[in-house]
């Protein structure tokens, strides 16, 4: 699974690091942090921080 | 397994309808889906019409939602109202005069915005719920030195007053019946604040104000208020609160008070085939006291659809959810000229009781509201460090006891 965040439309609210901690995660200073390549067995989770970007920001590629 | 022919009718394709069928496919369910919705458009979101997308900042294109690859086979019914159902026979009807039979019916039909019911001219009046909505908005506040009137001082109502002062406004005014914007929700401390903010950022209030009259012929010159003022407009946004959509659900014996009343798991007038998401559910959180509200916040399509679909696919396959009580921590956040509200819990349960956790008033500020001596909910107010304080909160509300049923 390839995860993709468009960084241009992100404002960094943290829904992502809720749902799919594993693969999501904020710094210090607030801003997204994310594995681009996270395990096959994430996907539900990732697919629920997909669902819950306010800016609908994130994708998932096959 | 679900025998091909049963079909699901989700009632309303916005957010809460395309993620309860999404959600559907994720419980299991493998029959049909026919999602009915009133406007053209497919699914969209709807925040970044009263920020981003008024301000030009995004193209109204970009809103669509990617629905999941599978929903890919669901009949999409757009352009199409739900008019009636008979819930005792498993119908819904269709404005278009189709009668569509279902096993499982989803609400999702949302609402609508309140208008005002005052005299005097309709052109020059606007509301902010849909993308056409937005797209009129835009077209008006772009003209030269507009004078903008909000009335309705929500966070809806100043988030666009923030939006039309960023857009080159003449001047911009927000009414408001109660003496502090947004203090219903996040009481008084935190409205002082941002009153004192949207002021220094130019936005102008009209407080223990209210509309009795629009004033002008043919298109709306100004907004006549209760104390004989008439504050000159050119635009008039309409941000008075909003109506469920519930209309079609008459004469089924249902609470239709407020929306649609559900039990614990979403369910509708006792009928284990019949759920509700989004906005339109009156729903009890076992995780606060128990009391049914509707919550019109951004989470609660994906949080219902994702609970509801649970017990309906139970149901509906004959096997048992054993669900606990559905129980979601609301999170909401507004952006407002450079600041952003975020908050985790419930700070309208705890507002007899609030104090500042983190930070101070006039610069970055986590708030913590209390009942009982309980944390109920924090709201922060600032740039990114407050919202990443709040959030270090979030873990404690959560670890709070969602008390079952």
């Amino acid at each position: 699974m390839k995860v993709v965040v468009d960084m241009n439309k992100c404002q960094d609210h943290g829904q992502c690091v809720f749902a799919a901690p594993e693969v999501f995660s904020m710094d210090d200073s607030g801003r997204l942090a994310y594995v681009a390549d996270p395990d096959d067995a994430l996907r539900d989770e990732v697919e629920e921080a997909a669902d819950v970007c306010p800016l609908q920001a994130i994708r998932i590629e096959d | 397994m679900t025998p091909r022919s049963a079909r699901v009718v989700v009632a309303g394709a916005s957010m809460a309808g395309l993620r309860a069928a999404e959600q559907l496919r994720a419980a299991g369910w493998t029959g049909a889906i026919t999602l009915v919705g009133d406007e053209p458009h497919m699914p969209y979101n709807r925040p970044p019409l009263s920020k981003e997308v008024l301000a030009g900042k995004a193209a109204f294109t970009s809103l669509s939602f990617r629905p999941r690859a599978s929903v890919a086979d669901v009949q999409w019914r757009l352009g199409t109202k739900a008019v009636a159902a008979r819930l005792a026979r498993n119908t819904v009807e269709l404005d278009d005069g189709e009668t569509l039979s279902y096993d499982g019916l989803v609400v999702a039909t949302g609402m609508r915005p309140r208008r005002l019911s005052c005299p005097g001219p309709l052109v020059g009046r606007h509301t902010v719920r849909t993308i056409d909505d937005a797209q009129s908005l835009r077209q008006a506040l772009t003209r030269p030195a507009v004078r903008v009137v909000v009335v309705g001082g929500g966070f809806i109502g100043c988030e666009v007053a923030a939006t039309a002062v960023a857009l080159g406004a003449r001047q911009v005014t927000v009414v408001d019946p109660l003496p502090l914007p947004m203090a219903g929700p996040l009481g008084e401390l935190l409205a002082g604040a941002l009153l004192k903010r949207h002021e220094e950022r130019g936005v102008r209030f009209a407080l223990d104000a209210g509309v009795t009259g629009f004033t002008g012929d043919d298109h709306v010159t100004g907004v006549a208020l209760g104390d004989g003022t008439v504050l000159p407009a050119d635009v008039v946004v309409e941000s008075v609160g909003s109506v469920a959509n519930t209309e079609w659900l008459d004469g089924n014996g249902l609470d239709l008070s407020d929306g649609v009343l559900t039990d614990e798991h979403l369910r509708v007038g006792g009928r284990p085939e019949v759920v509700a998401v989004g906005d339109v559910a009156r729903f009890p959180n076992a995780r606060y006291d128990g009391v049914p509200r509707r919550v019109e916040h951004w989470c609660i399509p994906t949080d219902t659809a994702k609970h509801a679909a649970k017990t309906l696919v139970a149901h509906l396959t004959g096997s048992t959810a054993g669900l606990p009580p559905f129980a979601p921590l609301p999170t909401f956040w507004s952006d407002q000229h450079d600041f952003r509200l975020q908050s985790f819990g419930a700070p309208a349960l705890g507002k007899e009781d609030v104090r500042v956790l983190e930070g101070v008033l006039d610069g970055d500020v986590v708030v913590g509201y209390h009942t009982g001596g309980r944390l109920t909910g924090v709201v922060a107010l600032g740039g990114q460090a407050a919202a990443v304080a709040a959030s270090r909160y979030r873990a404690e509300l959560l670890k709070q006891p969602a008390p079952t049923a």
